[in-house]
């Protein structure tokens, strides 16, 4: 649908942006209307982060492309050009300062601006004031941003950006970190901010919410647009199917019920501040989905049946005998595996080859007399699991840095397959990938679960762990409130339940 | 109240006036006017690199080649205004010049260069004092005008003690007090200072904001220039001679002194007020040892452990608190 | 990697390049049996105390008091040879000498514990847990010596640093077993695995089940057991030991790593690299010495040198980096 142009913020035309070769977006139309909820979805290398450099000047598009802003013809912008004219990015990062104090955080952009040489400080307390009134926000001026919650330091980023005349708030990826009580806070904030007449542009790959605040949606694919729409005429397996390209499978997962006796016994598990009264069991062949909200313990409750997190009391049995896990390696010895949420910091040593990465867990059992390493059994340990995991690399040596997100994953996996592990826990594993990468790592976890391997999946996605676990566990503030046998549930069932529990 | 306890300056408020009362308690002549006066100019020395390391150490940096900045600085200066004659006022004009440009050196190497500070400064230390070594033959300057070495003896006010002899509150004090003050200033009521706070807690954030790194970091490694000719300026006028290599070697006294205060090596966090009591921490300890009467051995042995006790105790105080907790998931030392 | 290799490459022209200068320079002397022996001599101390610093360096952080621990191993073994009823060096028994060499050796060991403490399990920053280390080290040597030089060994201390066998100083013997172990360890052990994925990223090896505590402990234990080595080369070539030796040479070493390809943030770095450039070093170092160049001018050509191998480093990154982005996003549209 088009609208009137004087409604348009900004309307951009055939924007088209190459790299060294490589064709990052392709004659992209994009336009948003003043004081408009709009979202940008779309995979990772579909080109979305190009198209917001774009839009905030840090990079200029080719030639061709026309950007418009109040209907003005504009070129060769630069990110400063981009602030005057109103177009505040909100990054991932937050670009916030820990060791200094909110007020000062929000009003310190405001102060460059200014270029005043001294700082005022009944000033600055005054901008800060004023700008956490129209987001409605009560954090003490003076406390440090360090030691903010996730959810706090991203209200603080907006009301910096607030201080200048916003029009266009970008947000890149901004759910990330919180949880269902603050994303709501945000929403609120955001259709605040509509009134006030400031437009939102949102970068999510969480589609669920995606439909649920924005009025409009873009759709990049390969760098070009597949198309823009109302976000009341479209629905998940619209939007995932114009983002890849590809319907996809969703048959449920489905768990042959074995007679041996539970891999994992979990009895009264509680640590203090974190989870009280957990117990479950994982039999072999099982899938176990753990979700939540955030801050339900999930993670934490991973970390003590991995050796990182000693409970305070309760007993955790492996394969009927009673374990004290006060270590990663003794859970390891145990036959415990995890799959961190953090791929980049905590999974993979970026810097290292993916051959180092992958044999970093099992180093000790290449050990030769002497102490000394067999290189050659490094060697074919390495590539048989590049190989069993299909690991797409030129080289064994190639740095870990050079793989795509799936691939990335699937050496995290090696490498915990490479120990042989019983029970394997996988804390978020498919954030940040692609559909397509996704479900085949959907589709190895099962093959694991099939032969004999318990797996616990933990996800913030719901689709996820119904699609792919045979039981789910709904955790929160710790605790375990029910469990669901996903042959008779459907997600929205699974879904609805997790968003009350607030 | 509760809020005292949050800074580090509380507890090294509180220790030294642990130590101070305990040295009293030994040998009470340390408690008198007239010994705190001394202490303070002989210190002035000290606490005005100190003030400039302060910059360093916020902005996320570290400077160990200050020592030989000021060295070259103060032969430079004696030279200068020996041989073609000048007042004080020259001499101290000579000597911050100096200090700037070559303080604006190591900045040069560190921003374009992306060499690690402690390197580049290790690297400066040694050409910096290898060069004036050699040039000027290692021999000592001692014949200052008349005119200087008045100034040094200037007091803002004098008093007299029971002996007859006089003291009181040296002009060399108040040279630092100025800089403490013009220092403080800075940090607290410029954006200029902000800056420098912000680039240690975030520097990819700093420079999103719109902060000029580079003139940030040739700011703050030219103050820290600055303080070093300033502090060979003084250094001068309270020995009335130069020598070559009487300073180098005095680097890590003043960084001990800096940290002590509360300044943290990976930036963001630090305060004049932490600097000085930091300083005087120092100051005590040494004179206390003096009045004592142990052995000056021992200096590097106080020194060195009370360094090991400050960082440990600062350590503790960070992974005590709440984030710190809960941060050991996943977090382990062994990274700078 | 590839790059590393050509590194090395690079790094053995340079060297062929120094020899063939200075042998220019050096019409007659430097080719000479007599040189290259002197040059040999010196060596293995340098290469020692170079291959204490790399170890630390390898995993990320920094060891400031190598200089100071080897003093203190030389101190307390001398103290032992040369205490008790003994009539002069020759005089002392086997025992005593063992005795000698084990009590300096178990001292380094214990700096390296307590400097791995301090580290690993408080997570103090190396640099200044060692800063403070090597203050209080170097002060509990001027403590037992009285700030006295110590000499005075049997012929069996002096064969290790002046003693030749078929011709070649025993000391090259010892580094080239020490280079030899290290590179063993380094390539060949977990230890060594482990050494090289926490300098990259502590974090995640520790998710992946390695105990980060136990590496960095053993790695500043074994740095200091290599600083002990040099001390009993020093203590022998000089045939005395005291605590204000060897000062200059924690920059050398620092260069000789950093010219060696060792990375300063950690993770990357060979010993083959570090020899390369020890020799170097020693070559350059010989031929300023026959230049008759002073040694203040010598080390401030350290400085530059260390300045200008970091520039160097930096922008052969540099030109990586825009290959390496080329290639991933040809790779990225491949791989997917």
């Amino acid at each position: 649908m088009l609208e009137k142009d004087t409604n348009l913020l900004i309307n951009m035309r055939g924007v088209s942006k190459h790299y060294r070769g490589v064709q990052a977006l392709n004659g992209v139309d994009f336009s948003i209307a003043k004081g408009e909820i709009h979202c940008l979805v779309g995979e990772n290398g579909s080109g979305k982060s190009t198209l917001i450099k774009i839009i905030s000047g840090v990079e200029q598009p080719d030639d061709e492309t026309v950007i418009e802003i109040d209907s003005q013809v504009l070129q060769h912008r630069h990110s400063i050009d981009a602030i005057r004219q109103g177009i505040e990015v909100i990054y991932q990062d937050l670009s916030l300062f820990p060791n200094l104090t909110v007020a000062e955080n929000i009003a310190l952009a405001q102060t460059i601006s200014s270029e005043s040489r001294f700082i005022n400080w009944q000033q600055l307390h005054k901008i800060a004031e004023e700008a956490m009134e129209r987001v409605q926000v009560q954090i003490p001026l003076s406390k440090l941003v360090g030691e903010l919650s996730v959810a706090d330091q991203q209200l603080i980023a907006i009301c910096r950006a607030l201080t200048s005349n916003v029009r266009l708030l970008i947000l890149d990826e901004p759910t990330a970190a919180l949880t269902r009580r603050e994303i709501e806070s945000l929403f609120r904030v955001i259709k605040d901010l509509q009134i006030k007449g400031i437009a939102t542009l949102f970068v999510s790959h969480k589609l669920d919410e995606v439909l649920t605040i924005a009025e409009r949606v873009t759709i990049l694919r390969d760098g070009t647009r597949i198309g823009t729409f109302l976000s009341a005429e479209m629905n998940y397996e619209r939007l995932t199917f114009l983002m890849t390209g590809m319907k996809l499978q969703s048959a449920k997962y489905s768990y042959k019920p074995s007679t041996d006796r539970p891999l994992l016994e979990v009895c009264g598990l509680c640590k203090y501040g974190q989870f009280s009264e957990i117990s479950f069991k994982l039999w072999p062949g099982e899938i176990l989905g753990i979700t939540g909200l955030l801050g339900s313990g999930r993670s934490e409750l991973a970390q003590a049946l991995f050796g990182m997190n000693r409970p305070d009391g309760g007993e955790v049995f492996i394969r009927g005998s009673n374990v004290v896990l006060r270590s990663v390696r003794q859970a390891i010895a145990k036959g415990v595996g995890y799959v961190p949420e953090n791929r980049l910091v905590q999974g993979l040593v970026m810097q290292q080859s993916v051959g180092k990465n992958v044999i970093i867990t099992t180093i000790e059992k290449s050990i030769r007399n002497l102490r000394l390493l067999d290189k050659k059994k490094v060697q074919d340990t390495i590539e048989h699991w590049v190989t069993a995991l299909n690991i797409k690399v030129p080289s064994i040596d190639a740095s870990v840095q050079t793989l795509s997100g799936g691939n990335q994953q699937r050496v995290v996996l090696a490498k915990w397959l490479a120990t042989k592990p019983k029970i394997l826990i996988l804390d978020g594993p498919t954030m940040g990938i692609d559909i397509a990468a996704k479900s085949s790592i959907h589709e190895l976890v099962r093959q694991l679960a099939s032969s004999g391997m318990g797996i616990i999946l933990i996800s913030d996605e719901v689709s996820e762990v119904v699609n792919n676990c045979n039981r789910i566990l709904v955790m929160h503030r710790g605790r375990i409130l029910r469990e669901f046998q996903t042959k008779s549930t459907s997600e929205e069932d699974v879904q609805s339940f997790v968003n009350n529990t607030d | 109240m509760k809020d005292l306890f949050r800074h580090h300056e509380t507890f090294v408020l509180i220790i030294l006036i642990l130590v101070s009362i305990v040295i009293t308690a030994i040998n009470p002549s340390y408690f008198t006017l007239e010994n705190l006066f001394d202490l303070l100019r002989n210190y002035s020395f000290l606490g005005i690199f100190a003030v400039g390391v302060t910059f360093v150490l916020i902005s996320g940096g570290i400077d160990i080649s200050f020592t030989a900045i000021a060295s070259v600085a103060e032969y430079i200066m004696a030279f200068l205004v020996i041989k073609y004659g000048g007042n004080t006022m020259m001499a101290f004009m000579i000597a911050a010049v100096v200090g700037t440009g070559l303080g604006m050196l190591n900045a040069v190497l560190i921003y374009c260069l992306k060499i690690p500070s402690i390197i580049t400064t290790i690297a400066t230390l040694n050409i910096y004092y290898g060069l004036l070594t050699v040039m000027s033959g290692g021999k000592w300057i001692y014949a200052f005008p008349s005119g200087f070495r008045t100034f040094a003896t200037v007091r803002v006010f004098t008093l007299i003690n029971y002996n007859g002899a006089s003291y009181g509150l040296s002009i060399i004090t108040v040279i630092w007090i100025l800089v403490i003050i013009c220092a403080w200033i800075t940090l607290r009521y410029t954006t200029l200072g902000r800056s420098i706070y912000a680039m240690g807690g975030n520097p990819s954030a700093a420079r999103r904001v719109g902060f000029n790194i580079f003139r940030v970091q040739i700011f703050v490694y030219s103050f820290m220039g600055f303080t070093a000719g300033l502090a060979g300026f003084v250094q001068a006028l309270v020995l009335q001679t130069v020598a070559p290599n009487s300073i180098v070697g005095k680097e890590l006294d003043v960084v001990a002194a800096v940290v002590l205060g509360g300044s943290s090596l990976a930036g963001g966090v630090g305060t004049i007020s932490g600097t000085i009591l930091g300083v005087a921490l120092i100051a005590i300890m040494n004179n206390g040892l003096t009045l004592l009467r142990i052995s000056s051995f021992w200096y590097n042995v106080v020194i060195g452990l009370v360094i090991l006790l400050s960082v440990t105790f600062s350590s503790f105080r960070h992974r005590l608190s709440p984030r710190g907790v809960n941060r050991l998931i996943g977090e382990i030392g062994g990274k700078p | 990697m590839k790059h590393r290799l050509s590194d090395l490459y690079i790094l053995a022209l340079i060297t062929v390049v120094i020899v063939l200068l200075m042998s220019v320079l050096n019409p007659r002397q430097f080719l000479t049996i007599a040189n290259l022996e002197s040059m040999a001599f010196q060596l293995p101390e340098l290469g020692l105390l170079s291959m204490a610093m790399m170890i630390t360096m390898l995993t990320g952080g920094i060891n400031l008091s190598i200089i100071a621990t080897a003093n203190m191993t030389g101190i307390v073994a001398a103290l032992i040879l040369t205490s008790g009823h003994s009539q002069g060096p020759a005089d002392v028994s086997v025992g005593t000498l063992l005795l000698a060499i084990s009590a300096g050796l178990a001292v380094a060991i214990v700096i390296g514990l307590i400097n791995g403490l301090l580290i690993a399990l408080l997570g103090v920053s190396p640099i200044l847990a060692t800063l403070g280390m090597m203050t209080l080290v170097d002060g509990l040597g001027i403590v037992f010596t009285r700030g006295y030089v110590v000499s005075g060994f049997p012929e069996a201390i002096r064969f290790l640093g002046n003693g030749t066998v078929a011709g070649i100083p025993f000391g090259v013997f010892l580094l080239a077993l020490a280079a030899l172990l290290l590179a063993v360890l380094l390539n060949r052990t977990s230890f060594g695995f482990n050494i090289y994925m926490i300098g990259c990223n502590p974090t995640a090896t520790y998710f992946s089940g390695v105990n980060n505590n136990t590496v960095i402990i053993r790695t500043y234990i074994l740095s200091s057991v290599y600083a002990g080595f040099a001390a009993l080369i020093m203590m022998s070539r000089f045939n005395s030991v005291s605590s204000a030796y060897g000062k200059s040479y924690l920059l050398i070493t620092i260069l000789c790593s950093v010219l060696g390809g060792i990375s300063a943030s950690g993770g990357f770095g060979r010993v083959s690299g570090l020899i390369l450039a020890l020799t170097v070093l020693q070559i350059v170092s010989s031929g300023l010495n026959l230049l008759q160049v002073s040694s203040f001018l010598t080390i401030a050509i350290w400085g530059c040198i260390i300045v200008i191998v970091m520039a160097i480093n930096y922008l052969v990154f540099r030109f990586q980096e825009r290959s390496m982005s080329i290639k991933r996003g040809l790779l990225s549209n491949l791989v997917g």
